[in-house]
């Protein structure tokens, strides 16, 4: 026999357990879950929009110019501008879990989870100096 | 603050009835009762076939989960008078399928839990005579935490990937498998990596958190996934680029 | 199919699992069973919070140990079981080491161990101020690796199969389904803990029923030193919730009503506004309880719902030193009892803690009995004599639970068969419990009749007993066991019933209750924790001996005595200055002092 509970040879009938196709309504942790997991469609979409403007490069000014353009459209302004708030939104709940995540230490002693949550905004603004840089500066 | 209090307890008797039904009892509401004391003073003088578990009244049997107010709660460390005026709903852990009343069928995770090889694992022992494995107060720190679980199954009923993917091992038995991986007496985090790093294992949470806030000793279950993954995926980087073991 | 095993473990807490270990490892070929009316971890041993006494100290010796214990226990103790179980004490605690237990440890990596009320060394092993859950949950997880131990959990057993002399397996109820099944074994190992409940203010767990105890009594096999009961003198009334010592000796203040620290009535000094070791609040915890006694005589403690209380004041300390120093006590009285020690008064009274009787057994759990065995609390070896020493009991179901399991695996291994009419008793079990407890229509509530039997223990024999208190407990509890037999039982389901569970853990407590009882009226002296104020001398010639209490054929309670084995320790006066708690290491920050 294996090890563990035994089953007993019959049962009464239990209740299943059930999920409402609704419960990411019943609590703000859960909706804020479901839109994380959403916030990746928008990222999909940002690299989706990075190829495009590359493609556009790679054919020349006219092609640039014609994309600039279809940029400026409403429809694109308003989705880049919600896909911002997601990735945003992405980035500060995907640092949150970061000193949970990454437990490093130096000596004995575990460096502390604000620290490393530091570390990363630290990261993220050098990237963010560097872009800017790179387009300003040129 | 009113000197009663409304329960409003969710009833299932699987011989009598096929759905699970609302019975609503007035308990007395003293500053110092909980709402499991609300329960036994229904059982003792109102009505005596309400099933629940219960044991310890304080916080470390892990018996006494339950719904309150949608919410899982250790009943004995729920106080009813922070619900006044009421009414209270008090119903049995979510995910799990309902054997009776408020009494839940943990027998998925008490399964789930032996897979996870919840024991110090070792190629060698030394004997007894050649005394302790030595432990310092830093090393005993990096898996105290985790093995502070009292399996009382708040993390379970807080999961929704739980809810909605069974196969879930889950919160508990992920964080007991951390337990041990990161003892420095143990060595058997390869065998539990199998495990872990299945589709079911750590990659099937999505880190919606709830573990960790409803968990009443702090154990942390999302970090210990969390953390996990991290491991789990430099070791397949590792396995990547310095195949059998360089 | 009736399922069958060799070795039938009752109850899946410390000893229970311990001895499963011990089973699987002596000899793998054989089946274990532990049939438990609680998930394993759901045990009672998951509360004890102070340690496990094991000597290993290079200034300490097993012949402290053992004279600690003896002397702590009044001479009560059976010595060669203590010398046995000082001897195997260390190497027990260290397998536990083995299996993962988190023991603190000093700075370099050793085991620590701290001092302990009543232990002259420090030699108590603990997991911060969560030793039993630990030990539990590390024995819990370690017997899942070990293929040949099936657990039954949520199986309550209602009764020990007998035949032919010994003992050939259990009924029990399967509490999901309400399936009343027999289960065959060739050895059964009571591991079922103490009977707390028997008394309205104890710390145990509401599963603390003395099921065990009762099981093996209505079964022929005799109970030992049943009227020896521990209290503990500061324990929340209403939750039973234990304040530790720790709380006193880091200055809290015991007062009456009028805000008097009434200590200093009883010859235990003069106040200080310091702590000072050994007087007031820091006296044995015994006198302690007594002192409770008197105030409540002389109406100077407090009434609330709950019934009588004093205050334990702690707010002279301040925020800081609580935090500092206690937070466990503080975290205990926040949560579980919404009151906060910073600024409120704590409301305790002696508490009813452990059961030092139990279970006759010889020095491997073996009972007289064949075939059954008995470990932990529910069992009385008897190492803890009249008298417990704090952290010897969390030690004892280690040692004690290995040494029945290893006996009770021999006995299975002899090829023994088990009768075709232990099924027949089965079949009687079944009838009883469906007609009894299913299709009655009594009118007596179950919370009545143990209202009533609780109180009356605490009334006539508690802290303080007298003959004539003794012989009033004697009728009260016949008249409650009339009343029994007129239980109401509303639930009629079989799925998860209850209140099935409960009027048979009733019924459990009040044959134990009757036996500590007539325990207690034989006994005419004074020694550890049977008090009676009509004989308040400890009589060695007379008493120096083990109660035991055997069931006779009409059911009626028969005492005879069983002389105490003494081997290097003849009997001296206890001095109750020892039984004190050491105070030095309160002082050590984080230290909370144990139970």
């Amino acid at each position: 026999m294996s090890p563990g509970q035994v089953q007993p040879e019959y049962r009464q009938r239990v209740l299943p357990p059930r999920v409402s196709t609704l419960w990411w309504l019943g609590k703000g942790t859960y909706f804020a879950f479901i839109l994380r997991e959403l916030s990746c469609v928008f990222v999909a979409w940002f690299v989706a929009y990075l190829l495009l403007l590359v493609r556009a490069v790679s054919q020349g000014d006219a092609s640039y110019q014609e994309f600039l353009a279809w940029s400026a459209t409403t429809p694109i302004l308003l989705l880049n501008l919600v896909s911002f708030l997601f990735l945003i939104f992405h980035t500060v709940t995907f640092f949150d879990a970061a000193p949970r995540a990454m437990v490093m230490k130096v000596g004995r002693n575990r460096v502390p989870g604000r620290v490393v949550l530091a570390g990363h905004y630290a990261g993220w603004a050098a990237a963010s100096a560097i872009v800017c840089w790179l387009l300003l500066g040129a | 603050m009113a000197d009663r209090i409304k329960l409003q307890v969710a009833r299932y008797r699987p011989e009598r009835e096929a759905e699970a039904t609302f019975d609503e009892y007035e308990v007395p509401c003293p500053k110092d009762w909980v709402v499991l004391d609300g329960l036994n003073h229904v059982k003792d003088r109102i009505d005596g076939t309400l099933a629940y578990r219960w044991s310890c009244r304080m916080g470390v049997c892990g018996s006494c989960g339950m719904m309150v107010n949608g919410e899982p709660k250790l009943t004995c460390a729920t106080f009813l008078a922070d619900y006044a005026p009421g009414p209270i709903r008090v119903e049995p852990l979510r995910n799990f399928p309902v054997v009776r009343d408020l009494i839940v069928d943990i027998g998925d995770f008490m399964r789930k839990l032996v897979t996870v090889r919840p024991w110090i694992v070792r190629e060698e022992e030394k004997p007894l005579s050649a005394g302790e494995y030595l432990q310092t107060p830093e090393q005993m720190d990096d898996y105290k935490q985790y093995s502070m679980c009292i399996n009382c199954m708040l993390c379970y009923a807080a999961c929704p990937v739980y809810g909605l993917d069974p196969l879930f091992i889950g919160p508990a038995a992920i964080a007991l498998a951390q337990r041990y991986n990161l003892d420095s007496r143990d060595e058997g985090a390869a065998e539990r990596h199998r495990v872990l790093s299945e589709h079911e294992g750590i990659w099937g949470c999505t880190f919606v958190g709830e573990c960790t806030r409803v968990c009443p000793k702090h154990v942390d279950p999302a970090g210990a996934i969390q953390r996990y993954k991290l491991t789990a995926a430099v070791e397949t980087v590792k396995a990547f680029f310095m195949p059998r073991g360089a | 199919m009736t399922p069958s095993h060799d070795v039938v473990l009752v109850g899946g807490g410390g000893a229970g699992l311990r001895a499963a270990i011990a089973i699987a490892e002596t000899n793998p070929r054989l089946s274990i069973a532990v049939v438990s009316k609680v998930y394993p971890m759901r045990s009672h041993t998951v509360s004890a919070e102070g340690g496990s006494a094991g000597a290993i100290g290079a200034d300490d010796s097993t012949d402290e140990h053992a004279y600690d214990t003896i002397s702590g226990g009044d001479w009560l103790c059976d010595q060669d079981a203590v010398e046995a179980f000082v001897t195997e004490a260390p190497e027990e605690l260290l397998r536990l080491e083995r299996w993962g237990c988190p023991w603190n440890r000093e700075a370099d990596g050793r085991i620590a161990v701290r001092p302990f009320g009543g232990m002259k060394k420090k030699r108590t092993w603990f997991a911060a101020d969560k030793t039993g859950f630990h030990m539990l949950h590390t024995l819990f997880q370690t017997s899942l690796k070990y293929a040949s131990v099936v657990r039954y959990d949520e199986w309550f057993v209602t009764r020990l199969l007998v035949d032919d002399g010994r003992v050939q397996g259990v009924v029990a109820i399967d509490l999901q389904s309400g399936k009343i099944e027999a289960i065959t074994a060739r050895s059964v190992i009571l591991c079922t803990g103490g009977c707390g409940k028997i008394f309205p203010f104890t710390t145990n767990a509401s599963i603390k029923s003395g099921d065990g105890m009762a099981l093996a009594y209505r079964a022929g096999a005799p109970l030992k030193d049943m009227e020896f009961l521990q209290y503990h003198p500061t324990g929340l009334p209403f939750t039973g919730i234990l304040i530790t010592e720790a709380a006193r000796s880091e200055g809290g203040y015991l007062i009456n009503k009028d805000g008097y620290r009434y200590l200093q009535d009883y010859a235990l000094g003069t106040p200080q506004k310091e702590p000072v070791l050994r007087t007031m609040e820091l006296g044995p915890r015994d006198r302690l309880s007594q002192a409770f006694m008197k105030e409540l005589e002389k109406g100077r403690t407090i009434e609330t719902p709950y019934g009588h209380v004093v205050h334990l004041d702690l707010r002279h300390l301040g925020e800081k030193k609580i935090d500092a120093k206690i937070p466990f006590v503080r975290e205990l009285c926040r949560k579980y009892q919404n009151l906060d020690p910073v600024k409120d008064l704590i409301p305790v009274r002696p508490v009813l803690h452990y059961m030092m009787g139990g279970v006759h057994t010889d020095i491997d759990g073996a009972t007289p009995l064949a075939g059954l065995y008995a470990a932990g609390e529910v069992a009385c070896v008897s190492i803890n004599g009249a008298n417990r020493l704090g952290s010897n009991s969390l030690t004892e179901l280690l040692v004690f639970g290995a040494r029945a399991g290893k006996a009770a695996a021999e006995h299975a291994s002899r090829n023994l068969e088990i009768s075709q009419s232990v099924l027949g008793q089965a079949r009687d079990e079944h009838r009883r419990i469906e007609q009894e407890l299913l299709n009655k229509k009594g009118s007596e509530r179950i919370a009545d009749l143990r209202e009533e039997m609780q109180k009356t223990m605490e009334e006539s024999a508690g802290i303080y007993r007298t003959g004539a208190s003794l012989m009033k407990a004697v009728d009260r509890l016949r008249s409650v066991q009339e009343r029994y037999a007129n239980v109401a039982i509303e639930d009629r389901s079989k799925a998860f019933n209850t209140e099935r569970v409960s009027a048979l853990e009733l019924s459990n407590m009040l044959g134990v209750a009757e036996t500590i009882v007539m325990s207690a009226l034989r006994r005419e002296e004074s020694r550890g924790a049977h008090q009676r104020t009509d004989f308040p001398k400890r009589d060695d010639k007379r008493f120096l001996g083990h109660s035991l209490v055997h069931r006779n054929p009409d059911g009626s309670a028969r005492v005879e005595y069983l002389p105490v084995t003494i081997t290097r320790w003849p009997p001296a006066e206890r001095i109750y200055g020892e039984a004190a708690p050491h105070g030095g290491s309160n002082k050590a920050p984080g230290s909370s002092l144990p139970s």
